[in-house]
Parts: structure tokens; C-alpha cells; sequence
């Protein structure tokens, strides 16, 4: 589950890095991207497009670990064995998504243990949704049902980008999102149409769910910086106002129908234009969260801090019999 | 309880259940990814495996699987106090599989003989499953049993304490002369010899102890409902949202 936060934002005097490749070899990299080809670990790319990719694939994946605690949470209290056999499988599902990402980011160069070890110390990103409490089993399936919802949308475009390995990896990360979608509008639907009681958390948590979502696909385009070269490059494929549009094109029309309010008095579509009007989402809240001052920015990095630390010894343990010599037979 | 066949599917449905629960607990807390994934697969296959057993209750008469897992106390429960435990460290929560899941398969592959036809025939589809599980723990107990000092310490310290309470998984009911003369199960006796055996053959493959099992008191009472201070809370966490609103469809 993944929105694009931080992700593409690079720095202005960072496009001065393209002065140090060779201009033959740039050519020819843009060319075979313009002409629709997939760039491989092998090939030659940018020092640039290398580094936007590791940080992109890494706060993807970063997203899919911290996401799978708000939902984790609810496993040991989800109601019923086909609840909790589903939920249990879902978030597991995510966790093989970090493994998926993890495993396509390290072909770029950056190991596992380097990217989780960023995580923890708050040097890289992840979705900022995850730093949202989720108090009731509803704000679980507003999560399994809207964020996922959200993320499909960002990564089926993503999944048509220039990199390979991360283009196989989303692929494969869509076909069971789309589970999860079904899963969560199920959860929801069961909810929104059940007892007054289901009815009015299910609202409740929209009430919640409903302002980070409109932030999950990151600024106002009219508020990002330039990302003309990224946009060549086919590393960010879709703006973050595209993306919320169509978010709101398929999803509004669905919320409505099963009864559910939708917690901003501007929402509607402009006939003319086509397009969606809202209220303007707060942006600062957005920035504050995204640098650590959300609810549960502390907890989250907590849990995740913890379990590094408590499994340290399983990981030293396997790393010293991978270094072990091999017993050696005596020659006599 | 009198009906034996009413009293072995409780403990079998009631340790699946609890430990699924318990194991489901890892999520986003493995020691490495991986073994997050593991741990879920497993402990879905476990509530898979309760939900069949409950089923083959309430065909006997019991209540709807969702109704006996999720609002009973914890003296109405009869699994093993060993499943009950909280997930403490990996070594801990790893030593409890191994010697659980030993524990099970062999339970089930005796099961598959049951006279009790039903039985038999869900036990001969849940053993293919266990069968992993205990190729997973003893992939690890292997790896970890023969690697760092730090490793086999915590190891050590994890089968001490876990084996009174693996012990008494093997705690028989009133209901066990019934049991074996109807040829429902080979009984615990015969299941306890055949774990002590399995697993002594994996742990003499690392540099891991088993202490000696004629001075230590098995842990029991669970099959009677008499459980640790850790069940209630437990149950008290899986039901609270069922709880909620007992006449919803969630």
C-alpha cells in the first residue's frame, strides 16, 4: 500500500549530477525509454535516475511494513474465523510485498539491513496514512478497502514505468491489492449496511479515514516541485492530482451507494471541467506528518525498532554459519 | 464432559485455535521478514484448522464454530496451557512450535486411523499441513541449535522452559479408556513415546540439552479448564469486537 508521499521531490541542484554522464550513453538510456523498453540492474542509467529509484522502491516497501501494523492490530480482535483467517492473510500479504520491493531495491545497489536500518532512524520515508491511528475494527476496513484502493490506483501507473525489476514486482503486488479490495469493500459493505451500531462506526471511521486519504496521493500538483525529468524518465508516471482524481472518480460514486456520507460539504464534480472539487486538503498537516509529527509516527518506528532489535540475534546467528568455514575432513 | 468424541475434538479445536491466535501475533515482529510470513502462514493454517474441528462439533450438536471459539471463558477452554503462553521472544516462541507441531503431527497422523470416520478424514488433509510446519521448526532449531553461543543460550533457556508445559500436552481426560477402546486415538501415552523420539532425534542434531524428563512435573490442568493468568486476556482480545453487537453479521 503506497502513496506518493515525498517520493519524487528532488532537490533543485540535484539535476546537476547529469553533468557527470556521458552524453552518449544518456542519449541512448532515454532513448530506449522513450521507445517503451525496460532498463535492467545491469544497464547503464544515471547516477540520478539510480537514486530516486532506491529512494522510490524503499518507501514503497518501507510503506508495506509499517502499513501491515495499523491492520496487524486488528488480527488477534477480528470477529469471527473468516474475519481473522482474511485479515491475517491480507497483512501477510503486505509483508511479502516489503520482501518483493526490498529484493527489487537491493538490485539497485542498497541491501536490506541499509534500507531498514534508514527506516528506523527516521532517515527514509514511508506512506504517511500509516501514522494515523486505526481505534476500531472500521477504520481497519476503511484502510483494507480505501487505502488499498488508493495504492492501486498509484501502482498500476507506476507499473508501466521504465525499471524492470520494480515494474515485474508491482505487477504481481496489483494482482492481490485487488484481493484486497474486494476483501475490504466487503468488510465495509457488511458494515455500512449492518446493525445501527456497525452503521455508525463504519461512518465514524470514514469521518477519520477520509482526510488522510485525500493527502495519500501527495501535494497539489501546482504545489510539487518541477519533475519534468521524471517524468522522461518513467519513474513517476502519473501526477499526484491525476491519481487523486481518479481515486475519487471510481471510489466517490461507490461510498455513496452503500449508504456512507462523505465528510466534505465541497465534494462534487464539475460537469464542465470533469473534474473533482473539494476542500483543499490540509497541506501543513501533510508536511508535519510526513517529518514526524503525526499520531503515531513514534509508535510505529517504536514496533519496528523492536523488532530489529529483539531478532538481531536470529539474523547475527545465520550470518556466522554463513561464514563458518565448511568442516574440513582430517587426512588421517 | 462424557462424550469422547466431544472431549478429543475440544482439545484438538481449542490448541489449533489458541495457538493460530497466538502465533498471529509475529505480525510485523519477526526477526527477519521472513519468518513474519512463516509465522502468519501458519498460524492460518492452525485457525483452518480449529474452524474444521469446531465444524465436526457442532454436526455432533455443539454450537456454531464462531459462537464456541468467540464467547467462551477461559474455564470452558481444553487446550494446553503451553499454547496459552505469550509469544515472548522468537527463541521462545520458535522451541514452543517445534515441540507443539511435533506433537500434532503425529497426533494427526494417528488420527487418520480414527474409527470416527469424519475425523479421519480431516486429520488425513490437515497432517499434509502439519508436516511442513514441522519441517519449518526443525529448520531452524537445527540452524539456530548449531550456531552462535548467544543463540544456544537463548535456545537452551526457551526448551527449559517450554518442556514441562509440552509435557502437558499429553494430559489425559476421564474421557481416555473411551477414547482408545472405540479406537478414536491411539491415546497419549503411546503419542507422548513417539514425540520424546522425534523430538530427540532433531535436537541430537545441535548443540541443544533435553534435560532429563523423568525430573520434571508436567504441566497440566488445561484440558480441564484450568488455564494460566494469560487465556482470559486472550479470549477477552479476540472477542471484543465480535462482542460489540452479537446479533451483527460482521
Amino acid at each position: 500500500m503506497y502513496g506518493s508521499v515525498s517520493t519524487h521531490d528532488i532537490p533543485a541542484q540535484a539535476t546537476t549530477g547529469l553533468e557527470n554522464e556521458d552524453p552518449q550513453q544518456l542519449a541512448e538510456f532515454e532513448a530506449r525509454i522513450a521507445r517503451g523498453e525496460k532498463i535492467e540492474p545491469d544497464d547503464y542509467m544515471p547516477a540520478l535516475y539510480r537514486k530516486q529509484l532506491i529512494r522510490m522502491i524503499e518507501q514503497h516497501a518501507h510503506s508495506e511494513i509499517i502499513g501491515s501494523l495499523p491492520e496487524g492490530t486488528w488480527i488477534t480482535r477480528a470477529p469471527g474465523f473468516r474475519r481473522k483467517m482474511a485479515q491475517m492473510a491480507k497483512v501477510q500479504d503486505e509483508v511479502g510485498h516489503a520482501q518483493l520491493l526490498y529484493s527489487a531495491a537491493e538490485t539497485l545497489g542498497k541491501s536490506r539491513e541499509d534500507m531498514l536500518t534508514d527506516l528506523i532512524n527516521g532517515k527514509s520515508k514511508y506512506s504517511n496514512v500509516f501514522n494515523y491511528p486505526t481505534p476500531t475494527w472500521a477504520d481497519s476496513n476503511a484502510i483494507s478497502w480505501l487505502i488499498d484502493a488508493g495504492a492501486i490506483v498509484n501502482q498500476m501507473a507506476n507499473a508501466r514505468g521504465s525499471y524492470g525489476p520494480y515494474c515485474r514486482a508491482l505487477e504481481r503486488i496489483c494482482a492481490e491489492e485487488s484481493f484486497h479490495l474486494k476483501y475490504g469493500h466487503d468488510a465495509v459493505v457488511h458494515m455500512a449496511t449492518g446493525t445501527p451500531i456497525q452503521r455508525r462506526m463504519m461512518q465514524e471511521a470514514l469521518n477519520r479515514w477520509w482526510p488522510p486519504i485525500m493527502t495519500f496521493f501527495g501535494p497539489a500538483d501546482k504545489a510539487s516541485q518541477h519533475t519534468e525529468i521524471l517524468m522522461r524518465w518513467k519513474v513517476k508516471m502519473a501526477s499526484n492530482d491525476d491519481c487523486r482524481q481518479q481515486f475519487l472518480d471510481m471510489y466517490v460514486p461507490k461510498i455513496l451507494e452503500i449508504g456512507l456520507t462523505i465528510p466534505d460539504p465541497n465534494l462534487r464534480k464539475n460537469e464542465e471541467t470533469g473534474k473533482w472539487e473539494y476542500t483543499e486538503p490540509d497541506w501543513e498537516e501533510l508536511r508535519r506528518v510526513i517529518n514526524g509529527d503525526g499520531p503515531c509516527n513514534q509508535e510505529r518506528l517504536a514496533v519496528r525498532r523492536a523488532a530489529e532489535e529483539n531478532g538481531a540475534w536470529v539474523r547475527r546467528a545465520l550470518q556466522a554459519k554463513r561464514q563458518a568455514p565448511k568442516a574440513v575432513r582430517p587426512l588421517a | 464432559m462424557t462424550d469422547p468424541k466431544k472431549d478429543l475434538l475440544y482439545r484438538l479445536a481449542d490448541d489449533q485455535l489458541i495457538l493460530g491466535h497466538r502465533n498471529s501475533e509475529w505480525n510485523g515482529l519477526g526477526p527477519i521478514l521472513e519468518e513474519d510470513i512463516a509465522f502468519s502462514s501458519m498460524a492460518q493454517d492452525k485457525l483452518g484448522h480449529a474452524l474444521q474441528l469446531y465444524s465436526l462439533l457442532h454436526e455432533l450438536g455443539e454450537a456454531e464454530p464462531d459462537t464456541v471459539a468467540f464467547t467462551r471463558n477461559a474455564a470452558q477452554f481444553h487446550c494446553s496451557q503451553l499454547v496459552e503462553l505469550p509469544i515472548g521472544d522468537y527463541a521462545f516462541s520458535l522451541m514452543r512450535h517445534f515441540l507443539f507441531d511435533h506433537a500434532e503431527l503425529l497426533r494427526f497422523e494417528a488420527l487418520a486411523a480414527s474409527s470416527y470416520e469424519p475425523l479421519a478424514q480431516v486429520a488425513r488433509k490437515l497432517k499434509g499441513e502439519l508436516k511442513y510446519h514441522v519441517l519449518h521448526a526443525n529448520t531452524w532449531i537445527r540452524q539456530l541449535g548449531t550456531s552462535t553461543e548467544e543463540a544456544l543460550e537463548k535456545l537452551q533457556a526457551a526448551l527449559d522452559l517450554t518442556l514441562p508445559y509440552a509435557l502437558g500436552l499429553f494430559e489425559k481426560t476421564e474421557a481416555e479408556p473411551a477414547i482408545i477402546a472405540e479406537g478414536l486415538f491411539i491415546g497419549e501415552d503411546v503419542l507422548r513415546a513417539q514425540w520424546l523420539e522425534n523430538i530427540s532425534r532433531v535436537l541430537n542434531q545441535t548443540q541443544l540439552e533435553l534435560p532429563d524428563l523423568s525430573a520434571i512435573t508436567p504441566v497440566g490442568g488445561g484440558r480441564h479448564g484450568e488455564h494460566t493468568e494469560f487465556l482470559q486476556p486472550l479470549l477477552d482480545e479476540m472477542a471484543e469486537v465480535f462482542r460489540l453487537d452479537p446479533t451483527a453479521d460482521w
